[in-house]
């Protein structure tokens, strides 16, 4: 018959795809999960596999932890299914970021609040960053908000995410710490920080908030200047020589932490095992090697203090959406 | 000055990277021929497996890059054997290459688009290799307003599609610009049209609306005709397998006017492989269809989107490489990838690392000879996929559709999506509408939208930046001129015609 090769080959090709399609959906009975609410590539995935690599890697799990995927409202997908399918899934945990809190102060997250999950713990942290181009007239953060000052209508702002996202938190609060109105800043909303790059690069904007970690490549390259690194304290490595906004007398810092929360009705036991494992993780050595790969500076809240922390940011942020008339 | 490329073919040329340039090629060219699958996922499935085996970063880079480019060569084989795009960049090649296979011309419409495919990247390759930094300065010049020209010029090379029935077209392309309008606004945070399903928050998935849209409405189509007592008019007898020299020469401008295109369009950050397909077809058709046979099997109609999307992929490598900036998404998760291995892309790599930049573009070279190698000879037998009965056929296609749908966002909102966009489009296509307008206005509308408000918000509402620098106007009068030449030329003709006379 004609069409004998193409049946051969046509089922192995439906197989093959099943089989690897299938490896990321599945469920296995006594392995553990971690969802990533996201596609796949972004922060959320890195998230996920820090988690994943690590526990194997030091052996605090026996088999690969799986990763999968739930994109869907920047996280809210992910949060209302937990909420109401896998409430008590011993196994599973979830990716979570400083953009969820943010996501959760602007109510972004349907019918459920910040109290509704437990909050597991936090195994790293990138900080926020106040970027311009090299050639820019601006040397220290002082001489940039002087001038924002004076002209909030002349200096364009722009990064990887839209207005009430916590890119823009960024751009607001810094304008809040120069007396300006975060409604008087002109903000330019981009898909994702490159994109932004490229517009500071291009000279379409004048101020790029991005994140520390995505600016590596750049800063080697001497074709931008971190005027202010949003951190609590001076980093160390290549960013030693950045001053953080509180040094120059600013009060804006902006941490972006990496971390995990669980299902609402999960047990104290579970619960509990899992903040020690990430506990014992989060001090190993091989686990500070693959938390750098990933550009994450150290970090390590877990448990109820990590509730607590959260908690209190999204209160904060409810504040300052409150503020500048964010909330619906 | 070429120092890095002698020494990444050295690297690229060890017999373990030249086997996982050909892994990657394959396992790229099953991808992106199955719906669903892209690129980016194939690239996210493997990416972690290649950290684990441990590879070193050059051979995981080019293991990726080879599923890259590979997935640009297998998202053709269903556009043209199925009408169901097998990826983003394959829209524009279903117009043409699914009316060859009717005629029973699938073989050599699969050996052409392999080769155009070719031309496409090498093309783009050797323009990677010689222009990347000048390239990458002209690049990060196009901002917001000039990407709205842009975008404002692709929907006048549209208009070329307008064929004998503008309304429809019209419509169609309408249809697709609100779809896109779903999700959050950029600019504002505000929802739109989510009827308070946070599913919607992000708007609806570009796989989504191409499987709904494409897959679904054809296998609605197939089942229609499996119940009518005709069912056997179906495809015609396979033909000849090989594509003829007489073939390619004849679509040989085609190919290299699309994979400049293709290139220039990949290079810009922000637009990718579909805007660069649906720019070279339309321009094509503009310049060479004399005789209206685009849209009914025409081999140039094949050429041009596929030499141009694979142009596109290679060309997303030029801001990558030299600015450490994303291209496309599927740049940004090879950009993910470099970082695992404490390599920060940008200038500094080709000196640093030369033997990871230089072997990740002597792969591209490898990676796309190895691909032209595996997609010809295979295309016969890829042909014969249109023997196959429908009863294996439509459950075969549905079950790509909804696994793939559903492994992309494990939720079944995205399923219900799919078959709503899919009987949209069923009927859409029974009214006698074509769906291309409708995803060309689903990409060109979204991403025409958001620029404008960037550059407004950028110009705090004055609408001068849209003209203002010498590059959009450029594209402001060439989308003028393209909406206006068609009428006024015959009649500037017919008017010295007359004086004469």
């Amino acid at each position: 018959m004609r069409f004998n090769k193409a049946l051969c080959y046509w089922p192995a090709l439906l197989a093959l795809g099943g089989t690897l399609l299938a490896g990321t959906v599945q469920a296995q009975s006594g392995a553990t999960e971690c969802i990533a609410p996201a596609k796949p590539g972004g922060g959320y995935d890195l998230t996920c596999r820090l988690a994943a690599n690590g526990l194997q890697e030091t052996d605090l799990i026996d088999r690969p932890m799986m990763v999968s995927y739930m994109p869907g409202g920047i996280g809210a997908v992910a949060y209302n299914h937990v909420n109401g399918v896998r409430k008590d899934d011993p196994s599973l945990i979830v990716a979570a970021s400083t953009g969820a809190a943010v996501n959760l102060a602007l109510g972004k997250f349907g019918q459920y609040d910040a109290n509704e999950v437990r909050w597991l713990g936090a195994l790293g942290a990138d900080y926020g960053a106040i970027v311009v181009k090299a050639d820019a007239p601006w040397q220290s953060l002082e001489e940039l908000m002087t001038d924002l000052q004076t002209e909030p209508g002349e200096i364009v702002f722009g990064a990887g995410g839209t207005v009430g996202s916590q890119d823009w938190m960024k751009a607001a609060l810094t304008a809040k710490a120069a007396d300006i109105s975060p409604r008087d800043l002109r903000y330019v909303a981009f898909e994702g920080g490159g994109e932004s790059l490229a517009a500071l690069l291009g000279n379409h904007i004048q101020v790029f908030t991005g994140d520390l970690s995505e600016l590596s490549s750049q800063l080697e390259s001497g074709k931008v200047r971190v005027l202010a690194a949003l951190s609590e304290e001076r980093l160390e490595g290549p960013y030693a020589d950045i001053p953080t906004a509180a040094e120059q007398g600013y009060d804006v810092q902006w941490p972006i932490w990496r971390g995990y929360y669980m299902g609402p009705e999960v047990s104290d036991e579970a619960y509990q095992a899992w903040v020690d494992k990430l506990k014992t993780l989060s001090e190993k050595e091989k686990f500070a090697e693959l938390r750098e790969a990933r550009g994450l500076f150290p970090m390590a809240r877990f448990g109820d203090d990590f509730d607590g922390y959260v908690k209190d940011q999204v209160a904060q942020f409810k504040q300052l959406a409150e503020e500048v008339g964010l909330t619906q | 000055m070429f120092d890095f490329l002698i020494q990444g073919f050295g690297v690229a040329l060890t017999p373990l990277n030249l086997g996982l340039a050909f892994l990657g090629a394959l396992l790229g060219t099953l991808f992106g021929a199955l719906p669903g699958i892209g690129p980016i996922n194939g690239i996210a499935i493997l990416m972690p497996l290649a950290y684990t085996l441990g590879l070193p970063a050059e051979s995981a880079l080019i293991l990726l890059a080879g599923v890259y480019t590979g997935a640009e060569y297998g998202g053709r084989m269903s556009s043209i054997l199925l009408n169901v795009p097998g990826d983003a960049g394959a829209v524009m090649t279903t117009l043409d290459g699914h009316p060859l296979a009717k005629k029973g011309l699938a073989g050599p419409a699969l050996g052409l688009s392999a080769v155009s495919s070719f031309v496409g990247a090498t093309i783009a390759i050797i323009g990677l290799t010689l222009f990347a930094p000048l390239l990458a300065e002209v690049a990060v010049m196009f901002g917001p307003a000039e990407f709205f020209a842009l975008m404002v010029f692709a929907f006048a090379s549209m208009s070329v599609m307008m064929g004998k029935d503008p309304i429809k077209t019209a419509i169609g392309a309408v249809l697709g610009v609100m779809v896109a309008m779903v999700g959050v606004d950029s600019g504002t945070g505000v929802l739109r049209y989510t009827f308070g399903m946070a599913e919607l928050y992000d708007g609806i998935d570009f796989v989504v609306m191409i499987i709904g849209l494409f897959a679904i409405s054809e296998i609605l189509l197939m089942l229609e005709h499996a119940n009518r007592s005709d069912a056997d008019e179906g495809m015609p007898p396979l033909g000849r397998v090989m594509v003829s020299v007489k073939e390619l020469l004849f679509c040989k401008w085609a190919m290299l006017r699309s994979a400049l295109i293709g290139f220039i369009v990949g290079v810009l950050p922000g637009t990718g492989a579909s805007v660069a397909g649906a720019v070279a077809y339309t321009t094509e058709k503009r310049l060479s269809d004399k005789d209206n046979t685009f849209g009914t099997g025409d081999m140039r109609g094949l050429a041009a989107p596929e030499a141009a999307n694979n142009a596109a992929a290679a060309g997303s490598f030029v801001p990558m490489l030299t600015l450490g900036i994303p291209g496309s998404g599927t740049t940004a998760v090879l950009l993910g990838a470099l970082m695992l291995y404490n390599i920060t892309p940008g200038p500094m790599m080709f000196t640093e690392r030369p033997e990871v930049a230089g072997g990740l573009i002597a792969s591209l070279y490898i990676g796309n000879i190895v691909l032209l190698a595996l997609n010809l000879p295979l295309a016969g037998v890829f042909a014969r996929v249109l023997t196959i009965p429908r009863w294996v056929l439509v459950p075969g296609i549905a079950i790509l559709a909804f696994v793939g749908v559903y492994q992309l966002h494990s939720d079944l909102t995205a399923i219900y999506l799919m078959l709503i966009i899919g009987i949209v489009g069923y009927l859409l296509r029974k009214l006698g509408f074509s769906l291309a307008p409708v995803i060309l206005g689903y990409v060109l509308g979204g991403l025409m939208e958001d620029n404008l408000r960037r550059a407004l918000s950028i110009s705090g509402g004055d609408l001068g930046i849209l003209w203002q620098s010498g590059i959009s106007l450029g594209l402001w009068i060439a989308a003028a001129l393209l909406l206006t030449l068609p009428w006024l030329l015959p009649r500037l003709l017919s008017g010295k015609a007359t004086d004469k006379a």
